[in-house]
């Protein structure tokens, strides 16, 4: 074969190389760049996380309207606070919102739903959300099934 | 008894002499410094060890991500969590069947065609003559080979992964019916480049350098003849597979904190 | 005459087996010099010595007043340039053409321009007359071709020394007289010094000023081709007239023939 076809074909090989790197980061890690740009920021606190993680949804009505960026613990509340990025497009959720941990499916994992409320003022930038429902956690459940059995 | 512990020991130092007649070769070509007027012979090597492979790659890729699918699925469709099946056939993929498979069966094409090439180019004084024509073929013949084969596996393994996810979508998605958007948010949540798909490329960096060094040291120290080029062709394949799978299970211990 | 190669009480071992046995001889330059002896003797393993593929366990080969074992690789290679050596098989690189073949040590030695270099190859295919073959393949060649066209990469660089290994050994009389015609066309023209390793007498003796005969890793006679056909020594007088006996035995070592047959009977 011709050294020229061969560094053609080399070329589409490398070329297909950077192709696939770029879909596994966009595609399938979700590497996605200019995302923070059209988010905004809002906290909740809530008594437990249990098995929340950071990148897990934020949903409305079960619609991804943004994720989770970070989970700490509030040392003087000893509560979590969850910053969320919610999609600047999504702009109407009212300042008297719930936020509840749900779970995704049976063994999937944890993600907040959001429900609104029937407030005139919407959450802008770095509010907080007040109404929060903690994460159903099975070993309590099942305690509190045993306590009243007895 | 004695005669059993000698051959124990005769085996122990034949072994360590292999080892460092390979580590020598190995050491000796990657420092022949390559010239621009050898970049032919790299774009020449990735041609025969990369490209030649993409087809059995895809393939491959292609049918283990489609299996993946159906197996998982039927796993998953018990707990109502098909709609993990995009992230456990991604991770899966990524970190662990991508990097290892690829490499398998870049051992078995690529690996094999190398050691022939050179253990033939050996057996017809085609190494000998090219050093009495006063050029290296550590520099010429070995090293465009090292090169490209470091070039290519990365390449390789990228690619299986990705026809295999788009495999285990068409599957799961098209045909048992996984939510579309499901399948992919899943997946784009719980794979993270950094700690998932980089440590796949490692991987398959790592697998690339063993396989392409195994298989030009067996064609470089091979008997020049046909029998000892078939049995170095074995050696190459059996070798380089046996440590991919051995140093997989390392190199998932070491990067993924256990 | 000033000495182009002088090798000095040489040993070489091959694992248990001596193959060299403090063997000393001097190839004057520009002559041509044959080594012969019977197969197995370690004549290709002597080239190999020369050139550098090998070292000896003790003593000294010089070639063009450099000591060759003690060469660093770099500077080998530096020197194979001045050396060429013709392989039996031809050795050609199977995977480019004839033309490539001769113009490979160009292009890699030196910065000509690429056509300068197609002249200096057709001059070199011209020389051994496969000027038409250029466009072929080595696995398109007979074996006489082979070896014409591993000749002219061989003089491509012009080097000043160049060892053939059974340059006639499988050819039939044609190319053989080819062949015969050729280095001693090479070693007129060119001035090249030419080691000839062989086992056929009569075309060896044709061509070569001088004759070293090596048996058994020492060296057993040496001379022009008519003293060597003159000497009494049995071991050369067989080897030069080819007798099936003498010396070196028809049989290879063994027991008795009759002890053999009669254990044989006894066991069955």
């Amino acid at each position: 074969m011709q050294m020229r076809t061969i560094e053609i074909v080399v070329g589409a090989f490398m070329l297909a190389g950077l192709v696939s790197l770029a879909l596994l980061a966009v595609q399938v890690s979700g590497f996605n760049v200019g995302r923070e740009a059209n988010t905004y920021t809002v906290y909740a606190r809530f008594e437990n996380v249990g098995g929340l993680a950071v990148r897990a949804k934020v949903s409305i009505a079960g619609v991804t309207i943004g994720n989770v960026a970070e989970i700490s613990l509030d040392q003087a509340t000893a509560q979590a606070l969850v910053r969320m990025e919610i999609d600047s497009d999504v702009d109407q959720i009212t300042l008297d919102s719930t936020a509840v941990i749900l779970t995704e499916g049976l063994i999937g994992g944890k993600m907040i739903g959001i429900t609104l409320g029937a407030d005139e003022a919407f959450l802008v930038e770095g509010d907080e959300i007040d109404d929060t429902q903690s994460a159903i956690v099975l070993e309590e459940l099942i305690g509190q099934f045993l306590l009243k059995q007895f | 008894m004695v005669s059993y512990f000698r051959q124990l020991g005769q085996f122990l130092i034949e072994l360590i002499s292999v080892v460092g007649r390979a580590g020598s070769v190995w050491w000796q070509a990657i420092w022949r410094k390559p010239e621009l007027k050898n970049a032919g012979l790299i774009v020449r090597q990735v041609y025969q060890l990369g490209v030649l492979s993409v087809v059995i790659t895809v393939l491959c890729g292609f049918s283990i991500g489609a299996v993946l699918a159906l197996q998982g699925y039927n796993q998953l469709v018990k707990y109502g969590s098909e709609s993990a099946l995009g992230l456990g056939v991604a991770l899966v993929l990524v970190m662990e069947i991508g990097p290892v498979v690829a490499a398998l069966l870049y051992a078995g094409r690529a690996g094999s065609a190398v050691t022939a090439e050179i253990g033939l180019m050996k057996a017809t004084e085609q190494l000998s003559s090219m050093e009495m024509l006063g050029v290296d073929p550590l520099q010429r013949i070995v090293a465009p080979r090292l090169w490209a084969g470091f070039i290519v596996m990365p390449i390789l393994a990228l690619m299986f992964s990705i026809v295999g996810i788009w495999g285990a979508s068409l599957i799961g998605v098209n045909w048992l019916g996984v939510h579309e958007g499901a399948f992919w948010s899943s997946m784009q949540e719980g794979v993270d480049f950094y700690s998932h798909v980089m440590k796949g490329i490692i991987k398959s960096i790592v697998f690339g350098i063993i396989v392409i060094w195994v298989a030009v040291f067996q064609g470089y120290d091979a008997q020049p003849t046909s029998e000892g080029i078939a049995a170095a062709t074995t050696r190459t394949v059996v070798y380089s597979s046996v440590a991919v799978l051995v140093l997989d299970f390392f190199l998932t211990l070491v990067m993924f904190n256990f | 005459m000033e000495d182009h190669v002088h090798i000095q009480d040489l040993t070489y071992n091959r694992g248990a087996r001596r193959i060299f046995d403090g063997i000393t001889l001097r190839i004057p330059r520009g002559k041509i010099v044959a080594i012969m002896g019977p197969s197995g003797t370690g004549k290709t393993t002597l080239l190999r010595l020369i050139g550098g593929q090998l070292r000896p366990d003790t003593g000294t080969i010089d070639v063009a007043g450099k000591s060759i074992p003690d060469l660093s690789r770099a500077d080998l290679f530096a020197v194979r340039r001045e050396m060429g050596m013709l392989f039996q098989s031809g050795a050609l690189f199977t995977d480019i053409s004839v033309f490539d073949n001769v113009a490979f040590p160009l292009r890699i030695h030196t910065d000509l321009s690429e056509e300068l270099i197609r002249d200096l190859v057709l001059i070199k295919l011209q020389a051994v007359g496969l000027r038409g073959a250029a466009g072929l393949f080595p696995t398109e060649l007979s074996g006489g071709m082979i070896r014409r066209v591993a000749l002219a990469r061989t003089i491509a660089l012009d080097p000043s020394l160049i060892m053939y290994d059974e340059p006639f050994a499988g050819l039939d009389p044609i190319a053989m007289g080819v062949i015969v015609q050729l280095i001693k066309t090479v070693n007129r023209v060119y001035g090249t010094t030419s080691v000839i390793v062989s086992h056929d007498i009569a075309e060896t003796a044709s061509i070569a000023d001088y004759i070293y005969v090596l048996s058994d890793g020492r060296l057993i006679g040496s001379g022009t081709p008519q003293e060597l056909m003159g000497q009494e020594s049995p071991r050369v007088k067989q080897f030069v007239k080819g007798l099936p006996d003498g010396p070196v035995p028809f049989h290879y070592p063994a027991i008795d023939f009759a002890d053999e047959l009669l254990q044989n009977g006894s066991r069955g």
